[in-house]
């Protein structure tokens, strides 16, 4: 926001605490289960970003303010890259590394038990 | 260089430390989402406090508004008013800090500390540091009060006070992630 007056903070309070509210109710009341809970929880999280970078951060004006949500949109694709390369990446490895079921058989057998 | 382009590069250079910030809690995120599962018979995100981190985000929340708040009061150039405002700010920062020691102290008192678990190596370091930006924060709130009171509202003072802003609002973003990312979601899968 270009300049936060007492209004849009106001406004900035009561959406994100609707949202946290919101997903926290999601979660508590179980109004979505499985991908669909994930998938809400992610969303909420980033809708509350939204809101809270546009009626809270003072992002200055013109060529400043453009030059921050640059750096900012830069930002957030190294992040996007890291979290889901990371978290991609060591689930495949989790299941290529896994032993084939006769393997894991025999492992138990000779270990009695894990 | 004016002083007004000087105030401007400060503000800019600030947020480009956020923006690395930002980068060094991604890699502490995907660490936690990668470790997670690795409880070692141990406690579970399920395990962990969702109604005191609901209040924690509470908390957190409304200190980012009283900071906005004395944001405003330092452009209306009324330096009492934005003192009081940062006052607040400190008091609910410092409610967070105490809710979050609170509750490190019963996992480590029930012997689940960050050496137990893969999950809770993952879990103190990432909800530690930003513990860590929030206690540095509360010092920064404390020497800005103090600052403001001896020198008054000059270029200098405001151009610190908008870096704290940002600051504090940047941790309030972060909580939203672990608050969503560790406590939500582990309750939830």
């Amino acid at each position: 926001m270009k300049s936060t007056t007492t209004t849009s903070i106001a406004l900035g309070f009561f959406a994100s605490l609707i949202l946290t509210l919101l997903s926290y109710g999601a979660v508590v009341k179980h109004w979505f289960s499985g991908t669909a809970l994930v998938s809400a929880i992610l969303a909420f999280a980033v809708v509350e970003l939204v809101v809270q970078l546009y009626f809270f951060f003072d992002l200055g004006d013109g060529a400043s303010r453009r030059w921050k949500l640059g750096a900012f949109a830069f930002t957030l694709g190294s992040v996007l890259i890291v979290i889901v390369g990371s978290v991609w990446i060591m689930s495949h490895l989790n299941y290529n590394m896994m032993a084939s079921p006769d393997l894991m058989n025999t492992y138990i057998q000779s270990q009695q038990g894990f | 260089m004016s002083t007004d382009a000087r105030a401007e590069t400060a503000a800019f250079g600030f947020w480009v430390y956020l923006m690395t910030d930002l980068i060094m809690f991604a890699v502490l995120f995907a660490t936690f989402l990668v470790l997670r599962t690795g409880t070692f018979g141990g406690p579970t995100p399920a395990d962990l406090n969702l109604g005191g981190a609901l209040a924690e985000t509470f908390v957190l929340l409304a200190s980012s508004v009283s900071c906005s708040l004395a944001m405003i009061e330092v452009r209306r150039k009324r330096a009492e008013r934005a003192i009081a405002w940062f006052g607040v700010t400190f008091a609910f920062g410092a409610g967070f800090l105490a809710l979050e020691l609170s509750e490190f102290a019963s996992l480590l008192a029930a012997g689940n500390g960050p050496g137990q678990s893969a999950f809770l190596s993952a879990f103190f370091t990432l909800v530690g540091t930003h513990g860590l930006h929030i206690t540095i924060g509360l010092l920064w709130i404390a020497v800005s009060i103090v600052m403001l009171k001896v020198r008054g509202l000059t270029e200098h003072v405001v151009s610190i006070l908008q870096r704290l802003d940002l600051f504090w609002h940047f941790l309030d973003l972060v909580w939203i992630f672990i608050f969503a990312v560790v406590y939500l979601l582990g309750h939830a899968m």
